[in-house]
Order: C-alpha cells, then structure tokens, then sequence
C-alpha cells in the first residue's frame, strides 16, 4: 500500500538531475531559474518520502522553509534579470560577460 | 497506489525534461506548472496535505504568476536566439557533469540503510500537528522567515526600480 522511500529517492534523484542539465546547459536566465525551481522541488519531494518513511512531521516543516527561501530567491532573481534587462537588454547568461577579462 | 506514484512520476519526469529542451520561456513555464501539480499530487501520496496544498498555491499560483508576468514583461522576441548558437561540446560536457554527479549522489543514497517507522501516529501530515511543530519547536525559524521575506521584498524593489544611483 505504502509506496517505498526508496522509490522517492529515486524520483527526487532524477528530477534533481534534470535540473541540474538544465542549469548547466540553458543560457536563457529565465529557464536557468525555472530549473533551480525544480531543483528545490526535487529536494522537497525528498524530504517529505523521508518525513512519511519516518512517520514524522518536521521534514514537511522543512519543505515549508524550503518553499519560503525560494519564493524569496524567485523575487530577487526576477528583479535582477529586469534590471540586466533594462541595462543590457538580453537574457543570455553568456552576454553577461563584463566579470570576464 | 503504486500505479498513482508511477503515473505521477512519469508526468513529474516528463514535464521537468521539457521545462529543460523547450526553446521558448513561455512554454518551460507552462510545462513547470504541469511538474509542480505532478508533484503536489505524489506530496498527497505521501500524506502531506498541507504541504501539497501550499505546492499548489505557492509554486503554482504566486511563483509561476511572477514567471509568466516577467516573461511577459520582457516581450522576448528571438526565443530562437539560442538556437542559433549551438555549442554542442559545451551541452555534452554540462549534461556529463550532472549525469556523473547525480551517480555519485545516487551510490551515496544507496548505501544509507533505512528503517522505515510502520505505525502511524495520529494525524500525521495534516494541518494541525504541522501548525503544532512550526509554532512551538520551529518557532524561531518561523520568525526569521519572516524578516528573510520583508528583506526579499525590500531587495525586489530596489533592484527592479527604475533608476539604481
């Protein structure tokens, strides 16, 4: 009846993956952060396999923190990919380039 | 319930890998909000359904909304732009390096031996023994998240405000 933790392992595992790929080979500013999107959520489905393996409530408490610190994260980082925006008008990470000499 | 957590699983896996191959912003986001509801409903599987309530509203209602309204906002013109520039040494060598991570972490994981608790506790994962946990053993992280999002929210502003001197 009870699904494996095992089996949420895996699936955080592989979601956690794609969105590593993501991260890695996206230059679009946006999809990079779509992709530490699903990188957390891929944590949080981990924590609550774990929570329901254990019986116990304080890993959901930890997805809720999780939650807040990337609601947070998305507000920043959307802010600044406006502001890049306005200044250098593109959203590809390698036209960002004045930090490389 | 195992055929739910398949099913579930493959919509999770395939929306996450079209977020990741599609070429227009617009689309990845649509396909996100497909993966978060995909795994709000393997967090209901899981007996968490607070935490798959707050999955819906905030992931897929306040962060998506944000997504979609600064993609909007952008008015993007050339989603074809990164197309145009390949570089198909450089997505092999990104894919490579995650792929190998993800093996290491995978053979880490699988060396950890698990005890899973058989008997439930009464009502666990509903709203009010999470409420009891975040308002007295997590009190104070409680507290902190709040100055972090007062400090999100100051940050947002400022970086999003017209002129920066």
């Amino acid at each position: 009846m009870v699904v494996p933790v095992n089996y949420y392992l895996g699936l955080s595992l592989a979601l956690f993956t794609l969105g590593a790929i993501g991260v890695l080979i996206r230059r679009n500013i946006l999809i990079i952060l779509m992709c530490i999107e699903m990188m957390l959520n891929a944590v949080n489905l981990a924590f609550i396999g774990f929570a329901d393996a254990f019986k116990a409530v304080d890993g959901q408490i930890f997805v809720f923190f999780v939650m807040t610190v990337a609601a947070a994260e998305v507000a920043v980082g959307l802010a600044l990919v406006i502001a890049i925006y306005r200044n250098r008008a593109t959203v590809y990470v390698d036209d960002l380039n004045i930090l490389k000499w | 319930m195992e055929y739910l957590f398949y099913s579930l699983a493959a919509v999770a896996l395939i929306s996450g890998a079209l977020v990741v191959f599609q070429t227009h912003p617009l689309r990845s986001a649509l396909w996100l909000i497909v993966n978060f509801f995909a795994v709000a409903g393997l967090y209901l599987l899981a007996h968490a359904e607070f935490i798959a309530a707050i999955q819906i509203i905030v992931y897929a209602g306040a962060i998506m909304v944000l997504f979609l309204f600064v993609i909007m906002l952008l008015n993007l013109r050339q989603p074809e732009e990164e197309l145009a520039r390949p570089r198909l040494g450089l997505k092999i060598a990104g894919i490579t390096v995650a792929v190998l991570s993800a093996v290491l972490i995978g053979m880490g994981l699988a060396k950890v031996v698990l005890k899973p608790v058989t008997e439930l506790p009464v009502g666990l994962g509903n709203t009010e023994s999470v409420a009891r946990l975040l308002f007295t053993d997590y009190l104070l992280p409680f507290e902190v998240t709040s100055v972090l999002l007062l400090v999100a929210i100051v940050g947002s502003v400022v970086l999003a405000k017209a002129k920066l001197r």
